[in-house]
Order: structure tokens, then sequence, then C-alpha cells
């Protein structure tokens, strides 16, 4: 008895945080304290500015994805179509600028017209039909997956020069950048697609925090019954967050397609899972209602230091990254329901 | 307080399939009043509650408000708002998630862009008018239970609410959170808010109520000022009795006499579960059928729960036969010869998707084990033997049980525990929701078993059942054991003037 | 009328139904697709060869999982999407015993015995994570089994070594292809002895009662001293054993294994089986042997998209055509609209009948 209570009095601070704040200051913390030991502990690499804009160049897509992503899990659901998503965004966007004689703002269309698509038709079959997230996008990750291969069979590289020029794109960051072996200065850089992730994570943070919408998929989230009781339309709230999921998988499938510039029907395998983790990691409740943008951001950002660790830690074997990813999902998970229940109980006392 | 009348309802009507669940009812609101909602199970009490809320669409009469020259048309909880009529549940429906301020906000008003500085600054005044210790921006899962509800009765208040219904607002409440929330009715009250309170706490009614609406079998008992209604005579019409008329029907239970040299079948010692109780001791002897009383919610169902290890046991001694056993689960419970039939025929009795043949063998399938299944022939056998001998009325016993009415469905959850042999069987309102036929064939079997030397516990609402199947009563109130009933002392009066404590004081 | 009511009101008439229209499509389209040819293979063995042969051969795998998949859905009313990945666990630690932790033996190590012994293990421990998860700790069963499914084809290639152990013994070949002499694919007596097993499972266990119980309802089932959480954690385990005797027929076939390519997808056909044997995949009844002619209907269906030259990496997106049409019609609200319809008609064709209920 007298120790639960003193357990409780050092918990105090948790019962006055609020779930998002609290899960987001720890996945914030975890970030820095894992940079800051790769600097020390790995040195060379992670010193250079440039390995960390790296780490936004080559995850740009993700961060979209996962900011979509991120918002169904804080509605409540989920959806495992995204990497299938971008697979077809970028085989379709390959072939009409290669094979169609297309253009880039026509594949920019085409990315948002394909997961725009896909949103209305799993957001209906989710929100009004009332069907498992989780078998409906099981069932469009599939979907996507066949489709890209028919779509093209064969991976290929795009030539389009519009295309190409675009790709190359570097933006120069000021005053960063390091010294190479001839002793010039190299300036750091980051892609297009860097640009266009970071918007989104500003526009959907913005919507979350100060959109009515916004706040709706929390209420969703947190409890169904309750929010329709306060008489949240829970339907179409649904159906928008399966909607924004499913195009920012499109704009991501499109980032994705700028990274590589290339389609291939195994583009993005696993996708799903690094969002879903990224999500996890950036303090998103699997049940709901609790999340935010900035943590997903940290959660992507966390998990690809983790594999750039990884690998230059002498283990770059194809397997652990997956192994990776699973191990820090479940460890996190792990650590959300540990703090959530002595937080529960902090507040019982 | 004011005469005028704020909120008619009148010769309501509402069927559902095979249930009458409200036949001409009247009921009336004045305004600043706080007017209780009483009434047993299955009386009607939240069907006409749900009536008023739009949940349900009324099938005859008219609801009228002043202020409307029309009749209300309430279609959905949507409408119900537009009139002024907010409803807060026992079961808060607010988000825990989200801040104190936006679960006051949230879901009205238009505009696309949350403007948070005006929302808090709104709710710390509404929430400072109304005394209620939360902050704006404190997370509504951090607030201790009373305050969510206090934060549900704020958005109402803020939505200009004219009707007020509290739906068992008081029932996960402590007595010191109670109090908190009476202040904020009062004030309320004050404002010329009509509160519709429901309740099954006799001491609350009397403490804050000003009417009384007692509703029985769908019917319109009465409306009465408080100080009219002695506690007795509340109790009597709710369970519809009438004190006088059947002082002198005694029960025709016989008296039980124990066979003093053998140890009681079941004894418990300060028995606890987590669901809310407090520590009773209890026993039952060898063919005696005792039963537990008290109005719903009183605790009598989870006293009975908490022995078959239902829910969470968290402390108490257990004695069966005289033997030192622990019973923390169901089948701990079912080794030691106790069965249950559970107040929530569809919640925890039936498995609805499957067969009656099944649900019958379920208990004693459970108890031979994993690998001792029984035939298929054997299992036909019992389910064959029970239909026959508790008449349940079904083709065959493949129909799905879910299927069957519920009178038949709780024959079948009886014939599953009678197929297990029990020592001690419990029935929680095996009566409930059932035909008249079925009830009594029901008090006749378990005054049978008793006799074959049985132990039973009974629980029912109806107090005539009760009189007529118990020889022994313990009588609950607000989930603890006021009294202990047998022999002479088992009359209606004294039962109910038990139950409502009050009126010896 | 009755009859015809009666018959298809069955569950198993759901794949039987499928079948027959997948039956009288390939009739139409080209029959020589039910021709059976009775060869010799390289071995000099008699054996059957036809679309038929190949459908009995490779659904054979699938009616094995689907044995599992069906528990698992109705104890946890969820599905596992980890088996494919689990497969390849299982696969990949059966090789490594099969060449004794070499990269290629032209002998069988061990016993096939030892290897199924292994491999089983190896499966029911991935099943047990992904039980405990769902049981113990609540995660809804298809994020849970979202962690092996990331992880799951990883970490068999990290039990070899990354490498891909080749075993080129002959007697081998014979779960995934021919018993000399016999002219019947052996998947398909493998299938049925599994078949076989899970019909002693539901024979002399409860565990067709209890799964059923715990998936229907959970409260109940604990209230008659039903453990839920065990059931569901079970039904993880088995699924585990059918996972490990599905890898080792599929590393017969192959007598090595591609990690990223074994199985892959075989999660979305077992679960497909599953669906269209009439199984609500909200858990609750089921019927086995429903799940297990549907896997063979699946197995008719990729076939016969074979055999139009659909190509393998496009299948997925039909099956998810079928996926989405079976869980769309049986919907709770798209069958409650339906009733409703069927009531609406039937009311004015009783209008003329009046009947006395």
């Amino acid at each position: 008895m007298d120790n639960s209570k003193k357990t409780a009095g050092n918990l105090g601070f948790l019962a006055k945080t609020s779930d998002t704040t609290l899960l987001l200051s720890i996945t914030i913390i975890v970030f820095f304290l894992m940079y800051l030991g790769a600097m020390i502990f790995q040195g060379a690499g992670f010193l250079k500015a440039q390995t960390f804009f790296n780490i936004l160049n080559a995850n740009a897509a993700l961060i979209v994805g996962s900011v979509g992503m991120s918002i169904v899990m804080i509605t409540g659901g989920i959806d495992i179509s995204i990497g299938g998503v971008v697979a077809l965004v970028c085989m379709s966007c390959a072939v009409l600028l290669d094979k169609q004689g297309g253009n880039v703002p026509m594949a920019v269309l085409l990315a948002i017209a394909i997961g725009l698509a896909y949103g209305v038709v799993q957001g209906y079959l989710v929100a009004f039909l009332d069907i498992q997230p989780f078998i409906v996008s099981l069932a469009g990750m599939f979907f996507a997956r066949g489709m890209t291969t028919i779509v093209n069979t064969e991976p290929f590289n795009v030539a389009n020069e519009q295309f190409v020029a675009l790709k190359n794109t570097r933006i120069k960051i000021p005053f960063l950048g390091s010294v190479n072996k001839k002793g010039v200065f190299v300036p750091a850089y980051i892609e297009i697609g860097v640009v266009i992730a970071l918007l989104v994570v500003v526009l959907f943070f913005m919507i979350l925090r100060w959109s009515k919408l916004g706040r709706w998929f929390y209420a969703v989230g947190g409890n169904r019954t309750s929010a329709l009781m306060l008489g949240i339309n829970v339907k179409m709230t649904r159906f928008y967050a399966h909607l924004i999921c499913s195009t920012l998988a499109g704009i991501s499938g499109f980032v994705y397609f700028l990274h590589v510039g290339s389609g291939s029907a195994s583009h993005a395998t696993g996708m799903e899972m690094n969002a879903i983790a990224s999500s996890i990691i950036g303090g998103t409740m699997l049940t709901g209602g609790v999340g935010n943008i900035i943590g997903t951001l940290f959660g992507v950002l966390s998990l690809s230091t983790i594999q750039n660790i990884v690998s230059s830690a002498g283990l770059d074997q194809a397997w652990w990254t997956g192994i990776t990813i699973a191990a820090m999902l479940c460890l996190f998970l792990v650590i959300q329901s540990v703090i959530m229940s002595a937080k529960k109980k902090a507040l019982q006392a | 307080m004011n005469e005028e009348i704020l909120l008619e309802m009148k010769d309501i009507h509402k069927r559902f399939p095979g249930v009458y669940a409200l036949n001409s009812v009247d009921f009336s609101l004045r305004k600043g009043e706080v007017h209780a909602l009483m009434g047993e199970n299955g009386a009607g009490k939240s069907t006409l509650i749900k009536v008023l809320t739009g949940v349900y669409t009324k099938d005859e009469g008219e609801i009228r408000m002043s202020g409307n020259s029309e009749a209300l048309d309430i279609r959905s909880p949507q409408d119900a708002q537009k009139y002024g009529i907010s409803t807060v549940y026992q079961e808060i429906t607010l988000c825990p998630n989200l801040s104190v301020a936006e679960n006051i906000y949230i879901g009205r008003g238009s505009g696309a862009v949350q403007n948070w500085k005006e929302m808090n600054e709104g709710a710390d005044k509404i929430l400072k008018s109304l005394d209620i210790p939360a902050r704006a921006t404190q997370q509504l899962g951090s607030c201790s239970l009373a305050v969510q509800q206090m934060v549900a009765i704020a958005r109402a208040v803020d939505q200009e609410c004219k009707v007020l219904i509290l739906d068992e607002p008081t029932s996960s409440l402590d007595e010191e959170e109670v109090e908190k929330l009476f202040g904020l009715m009062r004030d309320l009250k004050s404002r010329g808010v009509g509160i519709i309170f429901v309740t099954h706490f006799l001491d609350q009614v009397y403490e804050i109520c000003d009417r009384i609406t007692v509703l029985r079998d769908g019917k319109l008992v009465g409306a009465y000022d408080i100080a009219n209604l002695p506690r007795v005579q509340l109790v009597s019409k709710m369970l519809g009795k009438d004190m006088d008329d059947l002082s002198d029907i005694k029960g025709s239970a016989e008296t039980y006499k124990a066979e003093s040299n053998m140890p009681p079948v079941y004894e418990a010692e300060g028995l606890q579960s987590n669901a809310g109780i407090k520590p009773f001791n209890f026993h039952v002897n060898k063919g005696e059928i005792t039963g537990f009383t008290g109005l719903l919610g009183s605790g009598r169902s989870e006293c009975v729960r908490a022995i078959f290890g239902a829910d969470r046991v968290i402390g108490g001694k257990v004695k069966k036969n005289g033997k030192e056993v622990t019973i923390k689960n169901s089948y701990q419970a079912m080794k030691n010869g106790i069965a249950y039939l559970p107040e929530d025929r569809k919640r925890d009795g039936i498995i609805g998707d499957l067969s009656i043949r099944d649900n019958i063998i379920l208990a004693l399938q459970v108890m031979r084990g994993f690998f001792k299944p029984m035939s298929k022939a054997e299992a036909q056998k019992f389910a064959d033997d029970y239909i026959k001998l508790l008449d349940i009325k079904t083709p065959n016993a493949d129909k799905p049980i879910g299927e069957l009415s519920g009178g038949n469905q709780q024959k079948c959850i009886l014939a599953r525990w009678l197929l297990m042999n029990p020592e001690y069987l419990i029935l929680d309102e095996p009566t409930r929701g059932i035909d008249i036929g079925t009830k009594t064939d029901i008090q006749k079997l378990a005054l049978k078993l008793a006799s074959e030397g049985m132990s039973i516990t009974f629980i029912s609402s109806e107090i005539e059942e009760m009189l007529r199947t118990c020889s022994r009563m313990i009588v609950m109130r607000d989930r603890r054991v006021v009294g202990e009933l047998s022999g002479n002392e088992l009359t209606q009066n004294t039962i109910m003037s038990t139950i409502a404590g009050g009126s010896e004081k | 009328m009755t009859n015809l009511k009666k018959i298809v009101g069955k569950q198993i008439f759901i794949p039987i139904a499928a079948l027959l229209i997948l039956i009288l499509f390939n009739l139409c389209a080209d029959p020589s697709f039910f021709k059976i040819t009775l060869g010799t293979n390289s071995a000099g063995n008699p054996v059957l060869s036809g679309y038929l042969v190949t459908i009995l051969d490779y659904g054979s795998e699938l009616a094995i999982l689907a044995i599992g998949m069906t528990l698992v859905t109705a104890a946890s009313g969820g599905q596992d999407i980890s088996v494919g990945a689990t497969l390849a666990i299982a696969g990949s630690a059966m090789l490594k015993v099969l060449c004794g932790g070499a990269t290629s033996a032209s002998v069988m190590q061990a016993p096939v015995i030892v290897a199924l012994l292994v491999g089983c293990i190896a499966a029911m421990l991935a099943g047990a994570f992904n039980g405990a998860l769902v049981a113990y700790f609540r995660i809804q069963p298809m994020v849970a089994t979202l962690i092996l499914y990331t992880a799951g084809r990883s970490i068999a290639a990290w039990i070899n070594n990354n490498e891909l152990p080749i075993i080129s013994d002959s007697a081998f070949t014979v779960y995934g292809g021919f018993i000399p002499g016999i002219p019947i694919p052996t998947p398909f007596f493998i299938a049925a002895l599994c078949v076989l097993a899970a019909w002693c499972l539901l024979k002399f266990t409860t565990i067709g009662l209890y799964t059923q119980a715990v998936g229907i309802n959970e409260n109940s089932a604990r209230l008659n001293g039903i453990n839920p959480e065990f059931i569901k954690f079970l039904s993880f385990v088995i699924l585990g054993v059918c996972v490990a005797v599905a890898a080792l027929i599929k590393i017969s076939r192959l007598s090595t294994i591609n990690y990223s390519v074994i199985a892959k997808d075989i999660e979305m056909d077992a679960i497909l089986a599953v669906a269209l044997g009439g199984n609500a995949l909200g858990g609750g009844k089921f019927n086995l042997w429903a799940s297990i002619l549907g896997a063979y209907v699946i197995q008719f269906l990729t076939t016969t998209l074979y055999k139009f030259n659909v190509q393998s990496d496009a299948l997925p997106a039909y099956k998810a055509v079928v996926v989405i049409a079976l869980v769309v019609f049986s919907a709770p609200t798209v069958r409650a609209k339906l009733t409703e319809l069927s009531k609406k008609k039937s009311r004015s064709v009783q209008l003329a009948g009046k009947e006395a209920a």
C-alpha cells in the first residue's frame, strides 16, 4: 500500500501531461539520444551534416506516407495498402512519362488521382459499409501490387529529360556542409522530395491541431460512440481519414518516384510496415485517439537512424533491416503499454 | 420552485416486437425542478428517456415544450439537442483523449477552424461559473469520473439546455463526488433548468428531488410530490405491491430447518470483488433456498458474481462443506460444484450462434475436460432429455439458441447448469424478460431441486417470487448488506421497509 | 423450394457454388482444361499431369494452411498475415537440419522427421509469439502478425546466414513431387493426412466447441469455465504446425529456398480460402471442411487465371477483387440492406396469400 503511494507520487507528473505530449516527448528524446550516441560512438559519418540530410532524402516518401498512416491510426483505423499504392504510382508515372509521352505535371496529377481513387473506394468500404480496415487495405495492397505488374511487368529507369532534371535538382543548405578531401567546401543538400515532405508535415500538423476536422479525427479515435453522441459525423470523419491517407500515399508515391527515378513492382515493399512502425515510435497509439504528426516525423527519423547505425556497425546484411524495425516496433509497443498503465495507476492513486 | 410546466409528454406509446415497452405514459417536468424517474427492470424508464432524446421514435403520443407552439418532432439526438434537451449518461459519452475544453465544444458550431484561445477562455468561464474543479486545457481522461460527469453537464448547460436528463450519473461515484454533483444540480435548478434524474439510489432521490414519477411494466403508476410519498410507499409502488393490502400474505416457502451438525454447503467470510461491493458474509445450507434482494443496482448481482468468481475476487475466505477452498475464476467454482445462471442472458449466458445442444452441454463438457469430448449421440441425448424435461419449445436441438424466445433461452441455460448436477445453484434474475408461464415453471423447479437437496440462491426483482421460493433473504442497499430476514420476518412489509431503510430512523 | 433453400442455406454451398461456376466457365472457354494425361517423369515413374492435377497438387498446401487459419479466424476474429513469412522461417530451419548446416548436401544429413520437427518447433514459436501478442497483450491479430510479416523473411535468411542451402537428395523431392509408382502428387496425401489429423483433433478434443464459444461470446465462454486467452493462443500455435507441414512441401518442391519469394502472398490465399468457405472473418462459428474445399477452389481460380496467361505477379489484383466482393457481400450492413430488400419483395408477394403467423 505504502509502496504504491510512493510510486504514485513519483509518477504524479505523468497524470498531468496529456497522452499525446507525453509520447511525443519520449520520441524526441529517444531520437536525440540515439543520434548523439551514434555521433559519439561511430563518429565520422554521423558527424557530417550530409548524413542527416541523406536520411531525409532517402526517407522523404516514407515521411509523407507515415503522416497519412498516423491520421488513419489516430481515428482508430489502419491502412496497409500504402506501399502498394506507392509502387503503383511509380510504375504508372514511369509508363506515362516514358511510354505515353506525358510530362511531369501530368504525372503529378496521375499520382494524386490514383491516391484519391484509392481513398474513395477504401474509405467508402471502411466508413460506410463498416468492413474492417485491415481486410480492406490488405486487399487494397494486393490489388495495387498486382496492378503494378499489369501496368508494366519489367522494372525500368525513366529517361524523360524534364523529369530527370527535376529528380537531380539539389537544394543547397546554406552554411552547412563538409570539406572534402581536396579541401573544397561541399554544401549539404536536400532533394525536392524533402521539401514536399516537410510541407506535408507542417500542413497536416496544422490541420490536426487547428481544424475542426483534425480534432474530429482524435475524437473518433478516442471513443467512436462518444464522438457520435457529441454530434460528430463519424462516418464522414473516418472516410476523410482514409481519403487523406490514400491521397498522401499517392503523393508519397511521387516523392518516391522522384527519389529513385524508376518504376518497379518491388518498389516500397514493406513500406506500410515502416510507416506503422514510424507512427507508433512517434507516439501514435494503435488503439487510436493519440498521436502527433511531429512525432511521426521523429518516428521516421529514429527508425532510419537506427537502420543507419545498424548498417554502419557492420551488420549490413539485408535481413537486419527487417529485424531491427520489428524489434523497434515491439519495443515501443511495450513502452507505450507500460507508460500508459503507469499513468493509469498514477491517476487512480 | 416554479409551477410552470416546461416539458409535457402525453399518452406515449412504444412497441417493440413482442414487448409493449411504453403503454400510454404521461410525464411532465416543471421549470427548475429535479424530477426522479423511478422503476425496476423493464419498467420503461430507459425507453421513455430514449424516446425523449430521439434514440427511439415514439409510436403514438405527443411531446410539448413551453415556448414551442407545436408538438416536438424528435427523430434523432441532434433534434433533441436542438430543442434544448440534453442527456448525460452513466457511461461517460465524452472523449477521454481530448481536453476538457474540447469536450465541451467539439461537434458544435460551424466553421472549419478551431480557435483554441477562444475555446479555452469560454470553457474556463463555464467551468468557473459551475464551480467545476477542472482546467480547460486538462486532458479529460486525467479528471476523476465525477468531474468528467460534470464536464458533460457543463457541455449541456453551455448548449443552453432547458431539460437535462441525468441517466444514472451517480452509479460509479463515491459519496463525496455525489455531493459535488448534487451541488451542481442545485445550481442548475436555480437557473430554471428542468432536470430528469434517473437513479436507483433511494437516499439520493430523497436528498435532491422535488417530484417522482414511477413507472412499472411500461405503464405510468403515478407522479408524486416527494413530501407526499414516504420511502416505503415508493418501494411498494415500484414493486407493484400495495403495502397494506398485502401485509398479511406470507411467503409460502416453508421455513427451512438446518441440520445443525452439518457445515454449510457454501460459506463466505468478508468476500469482496473488484465490482465495488462492500465485503460481505454469506452462507447457504444443504437444500436451502436463499435470496439476495434489494433494488436494481444495490449490489445483489455483484455478490453472487463474487461467489462464482465471475468478477475479480480481491478478498475474503471461502469454505465449501466446511473445507477452505479457493475460487478465483469460474472454472474453480464449477469444480466446487457451484453453478451460476447470469443476470444478463445475452451478454454472459447464451452463445448465440451455437446450437441448443452445444449450449446445453457446454458446462458439463468443460467439467469433463479438454480431451474427453462427449459423443454427438450422448450430447443429443442430454439435449433431448432437457428439452423435454424443461419443455423447451424448439423443433430440434440443432437450432441456434439465438433464434429462441427469451424464456426458452433461459431454460436452455438452466439446462446447461442442471446437467452439471451442481451442489449449489445460483439463479440471478432467472425470470427476467420471460413470459409468465416460464416464470412459474422456473420457480417450481427451484423449489423441487431444493427439496431434492440442492442449495440454491435466487435473485429476482419481483418480491413475490422471492417470497414464494426463499426461506432466507439477504437484503442489500447501496452495495452493502443491510439485513438478513428469515422465518416470520419474510413478509412484503418487512422486506420493503428494510430495502427502504430510512423509515425506521 | 424449401429443399433448395436448405441446400443454399448450408455453409458448404458457397465454395461448391464457386467451384461449379469456375468449372462451367472453363468448360465453356476451353474444355481441354479438364484433360488429364498419364506420362512418365524424368525418373521414369508414372505421373498424372494436367490442370486438374496441378490444382490438386498446389491446392493441398493451401488446404493445410486453411485448417490453421480457420481456427485462428474463429477464435480471435482476425487473421494471421505472417504465414508466408513463418513458412520461410520453418523452411529455412528444415533446410539447415537437412543439409547439416552446410550450404549444400547431396544426401540428407538428418531424417526428414527430425527436420519436420525442428520446422514445427520454429513455426510454433512464431505462432506462440503471435498468439501471445493477440491473447495476452490484446493487440489486434492482424497488427500483431504484421511484426513477423515484416521480420519473418529476414529471420529466415538469418537462420542460414543468408545462404540458400541446396539439398539434391532425390529422396527428399518425394514430399513435393511423386512417390515412385504412384501417379498422384504426394502433397495431396499429406493434405489428406492433415485433414485426418484435424478431424481427430475435432473428434477427440473439445477444441471445436471451445473455439466457437470463445469466438462468439467471450464473456459466456469465460463464465462457463473456458480460458479464452489460452484458446486463442492455442489456435495460433496450431496454425504454426500447419505452416511447418506446408513448408516441408514447399522446400521439397524447390530443393532449396528463396527467402523473399517462397510462399509469397500465401496468407492472402489462406484468408481467401477461409472467407470462401463461408466462415465469418469476424470469428465465431466455423466449418473446417468448407475452408479446405475453399482452398482447392482458390487454387482452381489461380490455375484458371494462369491458363489465361495472367502473370503470377498480377494474380493478387484479381484475387483482391474477389476478397472485396466476398467481404462486401458478407458485411452486416450490406446483409441488412439485402434482407430488407428481399423482405419488401416477399411482403408484396404475401399480400396475395396472407399467412397466419
